[in-house]
């Protein structure tokens, strides 16, 4: 055995100047000490804070497994839908948490493939929330069936039935096959992604339970540099992947409208159009949830206030997008001169519904100008409420499409109003709820931050400082 | 034939990258290194060649592709042709989206199976021992010594050492 100390050798390779460290951590911690600081969440004792968010958002999930239980056992005839508006909270609620979840994705793979280093401390937890929120968004088409007992018969599998299939040519088929594909690659990117994490906290646990688990999960991962290899080019494939992924899901969801002959829903910039909106949403749930979890996680050294400034750059940007979005229709149902489309569209902004489509204006349009200051996208404080605003703002533009399209037929004698029924209203809480609390058991109970992404990030030398890279 | 292992820790990226240079220099085979992250030019400096994954890649999406077609149009145009409004049964159009979302999931699965079948990665599988604290923040360099290798564990340890090794460990097998 040879043993010698670090210091008493002398370093042939010469002087290494290290430039100064990259930025996106705060201080310069040793690689250990990364570890513990990401491992701690799962071994201590979760603050009060953490127990108080867990008892509301299970709260909010008991509403919503109730309701749910009484709509199946009822029929969805509890909802407040009529012969005119045949779609509404439901389908509102499947756009809203879809749209959620391409934040996410955004962040781990179309990030990844522009090297934008800001994605390392958030990429984890994006990829968790893009997966929650696809199970919140999956549960309302099953809700939506009445029988969802009956789910499977949307796969296309030989049946006693003819063999009769599905129908192909609909674009509810389509998001059959996008809304699983999306779950299924996300899942396995995610997963990749933390069996370095899971073999950290293997060699860190004492022998136990614990230790088991994570030997278990880690799949004798252990660092060699041929796999390290192979893994950065699975990954680089999988992002490469994901990206038109995501785009083709939120596309797909948006044809569910517009590929129908109804004014307001008839429109080709809708493709684009949710994409956009999608990743709007998605980065204000993103900094809603880093903004409570650094906090109540202690983490603030890992998400910085330049990750949260970053974030919301891309924020302002995509509702920069949106707001686009909202006049060029404006434009083309005007400039078109259909009349039919032109009466909805002036009836969107004048008609009933007036106070949804101002609402969706004030969040969507107005409140993100608030971010082109510099002060304001460096304050949580400021951006806590802007991003509950943005959610609020994006689950109004789904509801206006939706409701404000149907609720005015071409026949006058149906027109009619379509007001939520309190088992509806319970649902979305629900999903709220399931929501939340599949977040806060990640944070418990998995690496929130990719150790070793970090470890890379404080280890490398020369990286690139914040200022070199643009979003 | 008595086989060696030299098991060399770094604590330090750049001096692992050091040593492994100067260990291929005088011909000498490097087993593997272990390390907490990936280490950029680490990979070039062992002479790794680049992974074949992409192809599974490709030949995964290929099948996706060509299946999910072949699928839509054996049950929507041949098995039981069906008249959505009006449109003929044979509506490729249609059949895009499905189609590119399977040849994704096939392409992804594929990629991410081949990738942990490779790097023999499973449930149960046991890391290597000697990685160590290679998890953490070490950095191990294995080298296996032995008559019939190219490695000479004077020289070796040497080289190691002018490279700045912390400490180095013989384990015989």
């Amino acid at each position: 055995m040879l043993d010698t100390q670090w210091e008493s050798v002398a370093r042939v390779g010469g002087d290494h100047s290290r430039p100064a460290r990259d930025t996106w951590v705060e201080g310069s911690p040793a690689l250990n000490e990364i570890s513990d600081d990401i491992a701690r969440p799962l071994s201590a004792r979760p603050s009060a804070g953490w127990y108080g968010c867990l008892a509301a958002s299970t709260t909010a999930l008991a509403v919503g497994v109730g309701c749910v239980t009484y709509q199946i056992a009822t029929g969805i005839g509890t909802w407040g839908l009529n012969k005119t508006v045949g779609w509404a909270f439901d389908i509102t609620n499947f756009v809203f948490w879809i749209g959620i979840g391409h934040a996410g994705t955004l962040i781990s793979a179309i990030l990844l493939l522009l090297r934008q280093r800001w994605r390392m401390s958030i990429n984890r937890s994006a990829e968790a929330m893009t997966i929650f929120a696809v199970m919140c968004a999956a549960l309302f088409p099953l809700i939506h069936m009445g029988r969802p007992w009956m789910a499977f018969w949307v796969v296309p599998y030989p049946n006693w039935r003819g063999p009769l299939w599905v129908n192909f040519r609909s674009p509810l088929l389509w998001d059959v096959f996008a809304i699983n594909t999306y779950l299924t690659i996300s899942l396995v990117f995610w997963y990749l992604g933390m069996i370095p994490d899971f073999a950290t906290l293997r060699d860190r646990a004492a022998a136990g339970i614990k230790k088991r688990i994570y030997s278990l999960l880690s799949l004798g991962w252990d660092g060699s540099q041929r796999t390290w290899s192979r893994y950065e080019t699975t990954c680089v494939l999988l992002a490469g992947l994901a990206t038109p992924l995501v785009i083709s899901v939120h596309s797909i969801v948006s044809m569910d409208f517009a590929t129908s002959i109804l004014p307001g829903w008839h429109a080709t910039i809708f493709p684009p159009y949710f994409v956009a909106g999608a990743v709007y949403s998605g980065f204000g749930m993103v900094l809603l949830l880093l903004i409570i979890t650094r906090r109540v996680m202690g983490l603030e050294r890992y998400i910085t206030v330049q990750h949260l400034d970053r974030m919301a750059k891309v924020t302002l940007l995509t509702g920069s997008l949106v707001a686009f979005s909202y006049s060029s229709e404006f434009l083309s149902a005007w400039y078109g001169g259909h009349a039919d489309e032109r009466f909805v569209f002036v009836n969107r902004a004048t008609g009933p519904y007036a106070w949804a489509f101002w609402t969706m204006v004030l969040c969507n349009v107005c409140v993100p100008q608030l971010l082109w200051l510099r002060r304001i996208r460096s304050s949580p404080a400021a951006l806590l409420p802007i991003s509950i605003l943005i959610n609020v703002g994006m689950w109004f533009e789904r509801f206006v499409i939706i409701v404000t399209s149907l609720h005015r037929s071409y026949l006058p004698s149906s027109w009619v109003m379509y007001y939520p029924t309190s088992i509806e209203i319970g649902t979305l809480i629900g999903s709220f709820g399931l929501f939340f609390t599949c977040f806060l058991l990640f944070i418990r109970l998995l690496p929130m931050i990719a150790t070793w992404e970090i470890k890379g990030l404080v280890g490398a030398h020369g990286a690139e400082s914040p200022q070199e890279s643009h979003v | 034939m008595s086989r060696t292992r030299l098991v060399a820790t770094f604590s330090d990226a750049d001096a692992v990258c050091d040593a492994v240079r100067r260990l291929r220099a005088r011909g000498v085979r490097v087993d593997d290194v272990y390390s907490p992250y990936p280490v950029h030019g680490l990979d070039r400096a062992m002479g790794l060649r680049r992974s074949r994954l992409p192809l599974v890649t490709f030949l995964g999406g290929a099948f996706g592709a060509v299946g999910a077609l072949a699928m839509q149009f054996y049950m929507a145009v041949f098995d039981w042709p069906l008249n959505v409004g009006g449109k003929p049964p044979n509506s490729t159009l249609a059949f895009v989206p499905i189609t590119f979302e399977l040849t994704v999931l096939s392409a992804g699965l594929l990629t991410a199976g081949a990738f942990l079948l490779r790097s023999r990665l499973m449930p149960g599988a046991q890391a290597a021992t000697f990685a160590g604290r290679a998890t953490e923040d070490a950095f191990v360099l294995v080298l296996r010594c032995g008559r019939d290798s190219t490695c000479d564990e004077g020289e070796a340890t040497r080289l190691l050492f002018e490279s700045g090794v912390r400490r180095i460990e013989e384990i015989r097998a």
